[in-house]
């Protein structure tokens, strides 16, 4: 292709890490050549590309549909899951963002719940956990209704909608500074709740889901609100709101009523 | 010698086939069902569905994925919408006006009781999505709201905006977890079967890498299901995610499946054209957009103007002149070849010169930028992110690329293989499309096979053949041999050491497939490329260089082993496509075309399936399966 384009040499420090257990450190590569309309994971092909013909191990990385919905890739840029434009993950951050010269720092998604794999790659299946505890509808194939005897209106449609774009890439969990996953969990709990399907499994729902949670090395969320902000699908901070209104009211509900007493 | 493929299409008239073969099917105990291993290969739509709906019924299922999660599966990137002929909009449409547009789309090669049983499912697929809590569009009302897509006349189409692959698989994905969570079913992901294992002419497990440990794994079964995807990625840059690839399929064709249709690929319209030779994959805008882009280029050759700069009267909206009455909404096949027609006229726009406008200037005026914006706000992100441009005020740069491949394993009315015990589901079989897909077909096929075909078929295999299915353990006997060859397999690839890369590989057999046997093909092209194919092949076991550990998580092994399998592949496509005398939906062969460069089908040679049987060192058997046209009578398809 003849397009003519801008072009810049970018300074990389990279993390490599070879096991979880490794200690891992840092390692430098200038970028020669970087077109403005490469994609982030583009130009760490091209890094890997110059690795490999060197003999050294490509850095591994995970990365799937580089359309940003599928929730693979996750990289910290410069301090940021993702990177530095909001609401972008890291497949579908461009280098124009950057400038020629620019210093970018990439690292894993770190977090006690998430270890690292090898170098920007990690191990995100406690969030299957999470969702493995609760978060569907049951309803075995072939049993349900016409799907109009369900109406929902549009406000609570679109407000369910809104939540289930949750791509699971596990941002959130990186961004907060208690490695915590209730703006994922909340996703979930949120999206069921709010529809008609919802109901019958609700408050079983968010126990399970909450309690799981904690059980997989996550943290308490202190409302930093990192997590919104990091967020590649813009999951609003008042999904974790209703979370704990939603876990409160079932929990005190579970409990035999002589330990709340009478009101 | 080549056969006559069986398809075992049930008696009767065709909208009583599918319940009635339900009603003569062999059942399984319910008891009895945990009793039973299956494994299921791939949780996209078909394979996700397939595994929960099994696990509910009492099977014992593994379902094996490459991500790290199942629902990271290459469905989840599916933008426009998925059909059913539920008439929500009174607008005429029926399961028999659903099927007569698929095989009509198909370009009559599809098998009409295989598509009629998919038309009737439709609707029983959206009634078990929205059940899960998929977040369909809705009306104001609160009902469902539907759009037209892609080549129909009615609006059949549910949509979760921009997302309804992304909302459909999470649905999947929940039950299965649920069934998880039951413990009905195993999930392994983070595994790639690199082989099936047959003991007594039937499939009874297969052979995985663990992803991250790097140990080669076996397990056993009592049947396999296959839902691996399709094979887009041949052609290197493709709209298909990077990890989707042809494996599995291959592997099992290797061990004796049919393999069907190769040369039946798609190329969708509208993506975003590429930029640079760095480019890694193509992003599909989706195509619910023609219903308000307006598709053009200028009317005079290397006008370089802005596109702002050009007054309508010199603008070519090339669709609305050919076919008046489809106009931007023609299907895929005849909207991408008329796109390469205009840059190959030398009409192209962009800096490259590879691409057409789709604009949608005349649509904000009419509705209001916020109407585009609610219906299509997330495609407008995409493509503002990607190509640096915002779609709201200069209109898209759009040209075809790679999307989806109708051809697959070869499977009868079961979904059955010519493995006994193989099934196969998804865009990994062949079977309903033809030789073009209509938009919004796919997820509607996936979740068909998934939910409520390979579910019974299973049932039907096993309570029929089920004594015949003898104990075996995957420690033992062919799965020790079989497992030592994966590894050494392996090895092999891993002690090349030479000096070219496995993409550098791909990009260049990628680029050979694309001009020899992607939009256009010729009998010329296509001998000269199976030479091309056999000599960067043979490059390839000689000089490329994998680094890193076998032992442990390695991405350039991983793709090494696709990359070796694409090659055979891309040879087998060429084979077909030569051999194909005639153009039909996405095979245009340039020798057989009207005056007016329409496809030219040969209905009296061609009306069959072309399933090929692998023979190792030997050229492979053309099988064919012939079609019979019943019901939708065989013409040549319209759209002007
Ligand atoms: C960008 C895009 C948009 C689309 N939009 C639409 C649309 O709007 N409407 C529509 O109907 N269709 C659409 N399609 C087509 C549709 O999405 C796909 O055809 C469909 O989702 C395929 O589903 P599947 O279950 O067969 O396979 P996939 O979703 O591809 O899943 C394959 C699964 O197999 C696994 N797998 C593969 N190989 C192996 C192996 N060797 N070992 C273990 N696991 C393996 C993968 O990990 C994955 O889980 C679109 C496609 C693309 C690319
Ligand atoms: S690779 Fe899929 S979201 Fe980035």
């Amino acid at each position: 292709m003849s397009e003519i384009h801008k072009t810049m040499t970018i300074h990389l420090k990279i993390w490599r890490q070879k096991s979880p257990n490794d200690q891992g450190h840092f390692i430098e590569h200038t970028a020669k050549n970087v077109s403005e309309h490469m994609s982030f994971l583009e130009l760490m092909d091209v890094v890997n590309q110059e690795l490999i013909l060197k003999g050294d191990d490509a850095i591994e990385f995970d990365h799937d549909c580089r359309e940003g919905i599928c929730g693979t890739c996750s990289m910290v840029i410069n301090g940021n899951p993702h990177g530095p434009e909001k609401a972008t993950t890291t497949c579908q951050l461009h280098m124009r963002k950057f400038k020629d010269g620019d210093h970018i720092t990439v690292e894993p998604f770190r977090a006690k719940a998430f270890p690292v794999v090898k170098d920007l790659k990690v191990d995100r299946t406690a969030f299957d956990k999470i969702i493995t505890s609760g978060g569907y509808v049951s309803v075995n194939t072939g049993s349900a209704q016409d799907a109009n005897n369900i109406p929902i209106g549009k406000h609570t449609a679109d407000l369910a909608f809104e939540v289930a774009a949750c791509i699971g890439c596990g941002a959130c969990v990186a961004a907060c500074v208690n490695g915590s996953a209730a703006l994922f969990t909340s996703a979930k709990v949120s999206h069921m709740a709010l529809l008609p399907q919802g109901q019958a499994e609700r408050e079983q729902r968010v126990l399970n889901m909450v309690r799981t949670m904690e059980s997989l090395g996550f943290g308490n969320c202190s409302n930093t609100g990192a997590c919104e902000l990091s967020c590649p699908k813009e999951i609003p901070l008042e999904s974790i709101a209703r979370m704990n209104r939603e876990f409160y009211c079932a929990e005190v509900k579970e409990r035999p009523e002589k330990e709340i007493g009478g009101f | 010698m080549s056969v006559v493929l069986d398809a075992k299409i049930p008696e009767g008239p065709i909208e009583k086939k599918w319940d009635s073969h339900k009603f003569h099917m062999k059942l399984v105990n319910p008891a009895n069902r945990r009793k039973h291993n299956i494994i299921v290969v791939g949780t996209g739509l078909a394979g996700a569905a397939a595994a929960a709906s099994m696990g509910e019924m009492g099977y014992k299922v593994k379902a094996f994925c490459i991500q790290d999660s199942p629902r990271r599966a290459h469905s989840i990137a599916a933008q426009g919408g998925i059909n059913a002929a539920k008439n929500y909009q009174n607008d005429g449409d029926s399961v028999y006006r659903l099927f007569y547009d698929t095989v009509k789309g198909g370009d009559f090669r599809a098998r009409e009781a295989n598509v009629y049983r998919l038309a009737q499912l439709s609707t029983e697929i959206i009634d078990q999505c929205v059940a899960q809590g998929v977040p369909f569009a809705r009306e104001y009302g609160g009902l469902l709201d539907n759009r037209s897509f892609g080549g129909a006349q009615v609006s059949r189409t549910f949509y979760a905006r921009g997302q309804t692959g992304q909302q459909l698989l999470l649905g999947a994905y929940s039950a299965l977890m649920r069934q998880a969570d039951k413990k009905t079913v195993e999930v392994l992901p983070r595994r790639e079967m690199l082989d099936l294992v047959i003991v007594d002419g039937r499939a009874r497990g297969i052979i995985v890498r663990n992803l991250i440990t790097g140990e080669i794994e076996t397990h056993a079964a009592d049947a396999v299901v296959l839902a691996t995807g399709g094979y887009g990625n041949v052609f290197y840059l493709s709209t298909n995610a990077m990890n989707s690839n042809a494996t599995a399929a291959w592997r099992c064709y290797k061990r004796g499946a049919y393999f069907a249709n190769p040369c039946f690929t798609q190329i969708h319209p509208t993506c975003i054209p590429v930029s640079g030779d760095y480019q890694s994959k193509l992003t599909l805008m989706s195509e619910s957009l023609r219903n308000d882009g307006r598709v053009w280029v200028p009317k005079e050759k290397g006008d370089k103007r802005a596109p702002s700069q050009i007054p309508e009267n010199e603008r070519d909206y090339y669709l609305e002149r050919i076919y008046p009455s489809f106009g931007n909404l023609v299907p895929r096949d005849v909207a991408s070849r008329q796109a390469k027609f205009r840059v190959d006229e030398g009409r192209g726009v962009g800096t490259t010169g590879i691409a057409v406008y789709l604009d949608f200037k005349d649509a904000i005026q009419r509705l209001g930028k916020e109407a585009i914006s609610e219906k299509y706000g997330n495609l407008f992100q995409m493509y503002a992110k990607i190509a640096g441009e915002d779609p709201y005020q200069v209109p898209m740069r759009i040209y075809p690329a790679v999307h989806y491949t109708m051809g697959g394993l070869w499977v009868d009315y079961n979904l059955q293989s010519t493995i006994p015990g193989l099934f196969v589901a998804g865009e990994a079989n062949f079977s309903d499309h033809g030789a073009n897909r209509l938009g919004a077909s796919a997820l509607m096929q996936g979740l068909a096979d998934g939910y409520f075909i390979v579910p019974y078929s299973i049932g039907n295999y096993i309570g029929s053949e089920g004594s015949q299915i003898k104990p075996i353990d995957s420690n033992d006997g062919i799965f020790v041999s079989e497992k030592k060859n994966v590894s050494e397999g392996l090895d092999k690839l891993m002690k090349i050491n030479g000096k070219r890369t496995v993409d550098d590989f791909h990009k260049e057999l990628g680029q050979q497939v694309w001009e020899n046997v992607g939009m256009s093909r010729s009998a010329s092209g296509l001998k000269k490329v199976i030479g091309d194919i056999k000599s960067i092949k043979a490059e390839f076991w000689k000089d490329v260089k994998i680094t890193g550990p076998k032992d442990y998580t390695n991405q350039e092994l991983e793709k090494a082993g696709r990359v070796a399998d694409f090659f055979e592949l891309a040879e087998l496509m060429a084979k077909d496509a030569l051999t194909r005398e005639e153009s039909c939906g996405g095979h245009f062969r340039e020798e057989h075309q009207t005056p007016e460069n329409e496809a030219k089908r040969d209905d009296s040679n061609f009306c069959h399936v072309a399933a090929w049987e692998y023979k190792g060192a030997e050229e492979p058997i053309r099988h064919k399966e012939e079609l019979k046209f019943d019901h939708v009578k065989l013409t040549s398809r319209s759209y002007k």
